[in-house]
């Protein structure tokens, strides 16, 4: 009797621990993944006479503070998390977005500067031309739109491109990069280039004061834009979900002749999810610009813009998923300094666990073997393949 | 067939679960030597699950397997295809970039190390497995060009060339899974008569299918399953269809279909000199003119590739025509995008029904709400109403008889016959003037197909206006009031089904066709 007893109730916490495990599903690759990585890192720490331990230690005080930090320092590392996860999150969710409807954009970068290009134009130079100055709520609102407008032209011309002759998004994303990044130094080293004499660098001048967001605390960087990433993120998760127009972008992506026959205009669908996905990008850009640095200068982004495909490959595609890779991204670039201070590992370590970890979720394959979980239902397909 | 018959493979005792499902209880299967051995049985019989273990794809958790007397023990096909057996999939698995010969010596290279240290590389010697593929082919009457690109051969070609593969293989136990469901009828013939001559040189098949008249044509013995189990044996020349389809059902089924005469009404769909072309930019349908009254079943008869597809696609907006025009009830439709057609009135029950009439990640609840999804009730325009849009589901399920456990499983993990009848429970449940049916029985179970040829009826007695277009003579037969014949793209004949007669169909879809 008291063995049976002792079988049910492990029967019963076995099939809590599977229902657990279902519900965690979506989420327990990446999280392996993430594990996965950060182990392999360690060994390579290990290997070339670091600690681990306290690289690690040093990578998470460096992104959020520590007792030991004290409050000041802390606060620091926690703002300065939120400021590199602000422009992650934006052109993650643009890449996502792209995703869902199938496509594969790998274009953030050059939309990014184009859209930080654009967002500094109207904010030093729009009051100029109109001869007027103009208050914040207008000022800072239209550079941010010119920003997502220019991104969102940019991804949609490759939208258009696809829609219409069947050219592949991948090639044309990565040649307009180059147009783009090309066309950005070119405008920042010719005529829209900081005037001021003693400026040698290749950057716009400042963006007027109204076209600035306010810093969130007094002498902390983290700004407005972080708390406008977060909303744009539930706003896409709803916009995917619970509207016509993602609906249309979702069939689309999952199954395009379904979609024609459903009525859906796969062509218009096609330029409108790359044309959000641009925006998104574009915004990434206008946000930097409006919010951290005031102008555009090269070398400004930090490859966010290719970052922001691993981001959403490791936030499976899915807005909250983003803002979680986002910040996860950000602590990491954020806390090596720290690391490096305390252990003297490299920051380019990061780069190498950033890598894995894309990796590991990429080819899940290797993460549901080392940790035996079975795979179930289908498994997702991100993007159809080149011949479109 | 001598009176003691020498079992090559036996089955004893097979029990395979799957989670939730006993997919084969305690199956006892044998195959005698150079016999054709059908194995009969409903969508989600336990078929497919036992040819499997037998295969060694699946390992089930009790129960033995023998061939010619020896145990054997199955941990990949690998070792079943050692011991003699071979398998072609329902879905072949060929690449189709690749030539015939290509094709056969995947998984199969010759080694041509002349000693075992030396470099595992295989040279590929195409010219030696092609003159072994032109011998197999001679030997059996199996026609195929090794040389040529699999991709280009018509289905029934490369149904041979899994054949081949196979005995390329040494398999001397054949197992065709479902072989006839992506079959002309005239290359079913052509592959039965394939069947034959292999058992006559001593090859014995298993063939899987679900078709009640193959069956009574081709096998020696027949096995009937339901449900995980073996519920009997037949003798084809002492049963018949009803009886065979009794014992897969388990309740009597009515094959053919009970139908009061037609009264037709106004012209709904006319179609006026239409032109199309096909993918490859060759004219498919050459001029087709002809109307489909309300009230009545128009059957579009024809062997597959004769230009019905396109003529299909055509008339529910999925493929643009060349010239001429076409109307449903007086709204002229041509050129314009698909959603002007459901507007117009038309329900599509397409061809390809994974490929054009599912999304198979999305949920019953989604798919259900398709076409319909951009207006009231299931939403504003901007925001979809999800209440409506499950509630709508709920009520289709039930109306229609979709067996799912919820309306939020994924499409894709229906098995045929309910993805069907979650499409025909979408396109019927619209206001709807014009029903093109597109083989909509392909592939689908008995239960099913006696289902949907009711629903047919149904929208036919309500006054709606009814396309079909089957590559199954018996279907056109049963559900049409006036039959056209496809061939090569032009409607060769119509006729009246009260005076239409199968062998003269028969030979209108072969392009005979006597001078009036």
């Amino acid at each position: 009797m008291q063995s049976e007893k002792q079988t049910n109730s492990l029967s019963k916490f076995l099939s809590s621990l599977k229902q657990f495990i279902e519900w965690i599903d979506p989420i327990l690759v990446p999280l392996l993944a993430i594990l996965t990585s950060m182990i392999v890192g360690g060994i390579i720490i290990k290997s070339v006479g670091g600690d681990p331990i306290l690289a690690y230690k040093g990578l998470l005080e460096g992104s959020f503070g520590s007792a030991e930090l004290g409050p000041v320092k802390s606060q620091r590392a926690i703002s300065e998390t939120a400021v590199w996860a602000t422009p992650y999150i934006f052109a993650g969710l643009a890449v996502a977005l792209a995703f869902k409807g199938g496509l594969f954009n790998i274009g953030a970068e050059g939309q990014l500067a184009l859209g930080a290009v654009f967002s500094s134009l109207i904010g030093y130079a729009l009051p100029g031309w109109l001869g007027v100055d103009l208050p914040t709520i207008i000022h800072l609102p239209l550079a941010i739109l010119g920003g997502l407008v220019m991104g969102g032209i940019w991804a949609g011309i490759v939208g258009a491109l696809k829609a219409y002759t069947g050219g592949h998004e991948v090639i044309n994303t990565i040649m307009m990069n180059y147009i783009a990044l090309n066309s950005t130094s070119f405008l920042l080293n010719g005529v829209m280039k900081d005037p001021s004499p003693t400026n040698v660098i290749a950057r716009t001048p400042l963006v007027a004061e109204s076209a600035r967001f306010a810093p969130i605390f007094e002498g902390l960087r983290v700004h407005w834009g972080f708390v406008l990433a977060l909303f744009t993120a539930v706003f896409i998760w709803w916009l995917l979900n619970k509207t016509t127009l993602g609906f249309e972008v979702r069939t689309v992506g999952a199954n395009p002749d379904a979609a024609h026959y459903a009525g859906v205009n796969v062509k218009r669908t096609i330029f409108l999810t790359m044309f959000i996905s641009g925006a998104l990008a574009g915004m990434a850009g206008a946000i930097e610009v409006t919010g951290l640095n005031y102008r555009h200068e090269l070398g400004f982004s930090q490859g966010y813009g290719f970052d922001a495909i691993a981001i959403a490959l490791l936030g499976k595609s899915h807005p909250i998923g983003v803002v979680l890779a986002s910040i996860l991204f950000a602590a990491m670039r954020n806390g090596a300094t720290r690391m490096q201070f305390l252990t003297q590992m490299p920051v380019d370590l990061i780069s190498m666990i950033q890598a894995f970890i894309l990796l590991f979720v990429a080819a899940d394959a290797i993460v549901r073997f080392i940790f035996r979980i079975k795979s179930k239902g289908e498994r997702v397909v991100l993007t159809r393949g080149w011949g479109g | 067939m001598t009176d003691t018959p020498a079992i090559i493979l036996e089955a004893k005792g097979i029990t395979k679960k799957f989670p939730g499902v006993l997919a084969n209880d305690n199956v006892d299967f044998d195959l005698h030597k150079g016999e054709i051995h059908a194995l009969l049985g409903e969508n989600g019989a336990g078929k497919s699950t036992l040819m499997n273990v037998l295969y060694g794809l699946y390992k089930p958790e009790s129960g033995t397997v023998t061939v010619d007397g020896n145990p054997m023990t199955l941990n990949s096909s690998r070792d079943a295809i050692k011991h003699g057996i071979g398998m072609v999939h329902q879905h072949f698995m060929l690449i189709p970039v690749f030539t015939v010969t290509e094709n056969i010596m995947l998984g199969a290279e010759t080694d041509h190390r002349a000693a075992p240290n030396e470099m595992p590389l295989v040279r590929l010697d195409r010219a030696e497995v092609a003159q072994k593929v032109r011998d197999l082919s001679h030997q059996y009457g199996l026609e195929v060009d090794p040389e040529a690109v699999v991709g280009d051969l018509p289905v029934g070609v490369q149904q041979r060339v899994e054949i081949v593969k196979a005995l390329y293989r040494k398999a001397n136990i054949l197992i065709l899974d479902e072989p006839t469901a992506v079959l002309t009828p005239q290359e079913a013939d052509d592959l039965f008569r394939i069947m034959h001559e292999l058992t006559a040189k001593g090859v014995s098949i298993v063939f899987i299918t679900h078709k009640l008249k193959e069956v009574l044509k081709v096998a020696d013995r027949i096995t009937v399953m339901r449900a995980g189990q073996v519920v009997g044996s037949a003798n084809p020349k002492e049963s018949n269809e009803q009886k065979l389809a009794s014992m897969m059902v388990g309740r009597e089924v009515i094959l053919t279909v009970q139908k009061k005469p037609a009264e037709p009404k106004e012209d709904v769909l006319v179609v006026n000199d239409l032109r199309v072309k096909d993918v490859r930019g060759l004219e498919a349908v050459r001029g087709v003119s002809f109307t489909v009254r309300a009230g009545e079943v128009l059957g579009l008869a024809g062997v597959q590739g004769n230009g019905q597809t396109e003529l299909a696609e055509a008339l529910s907006g999925l493929r643009a025509s060349e010239s001429g025009h076409f109307s449903i009830s007086g709204n002229d439709l041509t050129g314009k995008p698909p959603r002007q057609f459901t507007k117009a009135g038309l329900a599509n029950i397409p061809e390809d029904r994974q490929r054009h009439g599912l999304v198979l990640g999305y949920t019953i609840a989604d798919n259900m709400a398709l076409c319909d999804y951009y207006h009231m009730p299931f939403s504003n325009g901007i925001v979809i109403q999800q209440k409506q849009v499950d509630s709508n589901a709920r009520k289709l399920i039930e109306d229609y008889d979709v067996r799912t456990p919820s309306p939020y499983i994924a499409a894709g993990k229906l098995s045929g016959g309910n993805q069907q009848k979650v499409i025909v429970a979408r396109e019927l449940s619209r206001p709807v003037k014009l029903v093109l049916a597109s083989q909509p029985t392909r592939g689908l179970d008995v239960g099913s197909i006696e289902y949907i040829h009711k629903q047919i009826i149904a929208m036919r007695d309500r006054g709606v206006a009814v396309l079909l277009v089957s590559a199954e003579l018996d279907e056109i037969l049963s559900l049409s009031d006036r039959i056209a014949v496809m061939y090569r793209g032009e409607i060769v004949a119509t006729v009246d089904r009260k005076d239409a007669s199968r062998e003269q169909l028969g030979l209108l879809m072969a392009g005979v066709h006597e001078p009036a």
